[in-house]
């Protein structure tokens, strides 16, 4: 029973990973554009959760909406006004700016909301335990892994059986063929951008429980979200899915295991890992 | 041939110029001017260095990398390791030491990481410097774990000179002469072939295979000694201070010396001092009064100078000057 709660625990974190990530896989593999901003659209997706929820008493469910709409939205006006101007710059660009950014939304959130840490209040019908015959279980967590499974099967089915689905997957691979046959990819990148920031709003939201929720977020959690991307392969939403479980899992059993350090042996993972495969689990070469 | 302008400035560019000398004299002259702020001073020229070893593999050799800290706190740790458990406390063996140790690191992880490029390669830097400072908070038996090890006391250097723990004359002065040796290394260095090599690997990497130039095995040793002059930089750093904790190896110190080198002008020698003094007397002046205001302006100053001002502040005065010169 013991190895099965220590799995669910895991695989719930590694949802909260997974919703964050995917965002950021899409659009790195679509625009090779670095941007370390991504856990930034995450951490402020959580306070507009929490805030709508304590100030104007909005359910969860439409809370983590909310937070979807408000900062997809910002990331339109982003992308089209600051991002679109660095595409062609170099990649050391692309880091300062987005460490530049990470930095201005730590100060605007400090500044507005406070320092200290947030706390999602959860709906009751998701705080307490579940039977699953078997085992009893956390519900919110169990929620989460649902929630993720379902996200992946959508995204999955979007990505295989729509037009748009096939133009990125188009444009992931090669970007000036899928341009030659008419792709636009920029008006492409700004509805993928959009999305993946909502996502990660929405990720922010649902992973406050877990993650927690404070300005320091995006820079703690920045490089779990990069080893999730650079493992699961860029552009590519199955891969990101294992990375982001296979790492919550190990992460949540070495926490428990080495509870001082035991995150080394994700990064020592990662680095033999990716020398391997460069292009992550299911990535192409060359690609 | 020679006789083109073009040939003579190339010919020449190796050649000490009269600004040469500023930093060295105001690195003097500050130490007349400003004696009860040595302490702060001393850490000023400490960034310095550890700005000037990224100089050389992000602004000659082009790598980007956000792991850099990971050597200055291989170096910082072999410091205080040897002092903490082996009472080895002679400051210059352990300034060669921490050069060793932080100069092996950077070979080995030089040699593994270097195969990848782009995103890849930004992540292999971030993991390795990671995996040191977990590494160096689970062995805390050895490391201190997470509170580091605090109180190092160091011998006198060459013998003579006594860490001043009230004034930190002496560490300035130890501070500014370790600097200039290793700024002329790393001067030499770059006016070599093999920086120009280096260069070259920059600026075309393909040029650079197709003319037989042996490009992964210059890039690891570039990295090498990059990591080898940051070791040294935090083995000064631990022989000023007398303490080690995990924040020589996080991801703030690693993305400090980025912005200050960006800042300054990367692949330009000098960038690394300009931006060290200009961000770290900001730094010091704001962030204690103003913390959040001091992040927000430097994160809106990191957005400006990347669409703006890609050269930093040594790259503004340059324009400005060919401006000026061209009416």
């Amino acid at each position: 029973m013991d190895l099965i709660s220590t799995l669910l625990g895991g695989l719930a974190s590694g949802m909260v990973l997974f919703i964050v990530s995917v965002g950021l896989s899409v659009t790195m593999g679509l625009m090779g554009f670095v941007n370390l901003a991504h856990g930034a659209f995450a951490m402020l997706g959580g306070y507009v959760v929490v805030y709508s929820m304590r100030h104007w008493g909005l359910p969860f469910a439409a809370a983590l909406a909310l937070g979807f709409v408000a900062v997809a939205l910002l990331a339109v006006v982003l992308e089209r006004t600051l991002y679109a101007r660095l595409y062609r710059a170099s990649e050391l660009d692309q880091v300062l700016f987005t460490i530049g950014l990470v930095f201005v939304m730590i100060a605007l959130v400090t500044l507005g909301v406070g320092p200290e840490s947030q706390r999602v209040v959860l709906p009751h019908w998701l705080d307490g335990q579940t039977d699953l015959g078997f085992i009893k279980y956390r519900t919110y967590s169990l929620a989460l892994i649902l929630a993720g499974s379902l996200l992946m099967l959508a995204l999955w089915l979007g990505f295989e059986r729509t037009r748009i689905g096939a133009k990125i997957r188009a444009a992931v691979d090669n970007r000036r063929m899928a341009e030659s046959v008419g792709v636009d990819v920029g008006r492409l990148f700004t509805l993928t951008f959009a999305l993946g920031s909502g996502l990660a709003a929405v990720g922010g939201g649902l992973g406050a429980e877990i993650l927690g929720l404070d300005p320091q977020y995006p820079l703690r959690y920045l490089a779990y979200f990069l080893i999730v991307v650079a493992v699961g392969g860029m552009g590519r939403v199955t891969g990101v899915f294992f990375a982001a479980l296979l790492i919550g899992v190990l992460d949540f059993v070495l926490k428990i295991e080495f509870p001082k350090g035991g995150t080394m042996f994700i990064y020592a993972l990662t680095l033999v890992f990716l020398l391997a495969r460069p292009q992550g689990i299911f990535g192409r070469k060359g690609a | 041939m020679s006789g083109l302008p073009a040939v003579q400035e190339l010919a020449a560019r190796h050649r000490l110029r009269w600004w040469e000398a500023l930093p060295w004299i105001a690195g003097i002259a500050a130490f007349f001017l400003f004696p009860n702020y040595l302490s702060f001073g001393t850490l000023v020229l400490v960034t310095i260095l550890f700005a000037l070893s990224l100089d050389l593999v992000l602004g000659y050799a082009g790598i980007v990398t956000l792991g850099h800290a990971a050597f200055f706190g291989a170096g910082a740790y072999t410091v205080g390791i040897l002092a903490a458990h082996w009472n080895w406390t002679e400051p210059l063996s352990g300034l060669v030491a921490a050069a060793l140790v932080a100069g092996a690191v950077g070979l080995v992880s030089g040699w593994v990481v270097l195969r990848t490029q782009g995103l890849t390669l930004l992540m292999l830097t971030l993991c390795t410097m990671a995996l040191l400072e977990q590494a160096a908070n689970m062995f805390s038996g050895f490391t201190g774990g997470f509170d580091g090890m605090p109180g190092l006391s160091f011998q006198p250097i060459l013998g003579l000179f006594e860490f001043d723990v009230l004034y930190f004359r002496s560490q300035y002065l130890y501070a500014l002469a370790v600097l200039f040796a290793c700024f002329v290394v790393v001067r030499m260095l770059v006016y070599s072939p093999f920086g120009r090599s280096l260069t070259g690997i920059r600026e075309n990497l393909l040029r650079m295979h197709a003319v037989g130039a042996p490009v992964r095995a210059r890039q690891v040793f570039a990295y090498a000694i990059s990591a080898a002059i940051a070791g040294v930089a935090g083995a000064v750093f631990v022989h000023a201070t007398g303490y080690v904790n995990l924040a020589v190896l996080g991801l703030d110190r690693a993305a400090g010396v980025l912005i200050i080198l960006i800042l300054g002008g990367y692949g330009r020698l000098y960038g690394a001092f300009v931006g060290a003094v200009v961000y770290m007397v900001l730094e010091h002046t704001l962030s204690k009064a103003y913390p959040t205001a001091w992040q927000l302006g430097l994160g809106l100053g990191l957005m400006l100078v990347a669409l703006y001002a890609r050269n930093g502040i040594l790259g503004l005065i340059d324009a400005l000057r060919r401006r000026w010169s061209t009416p």
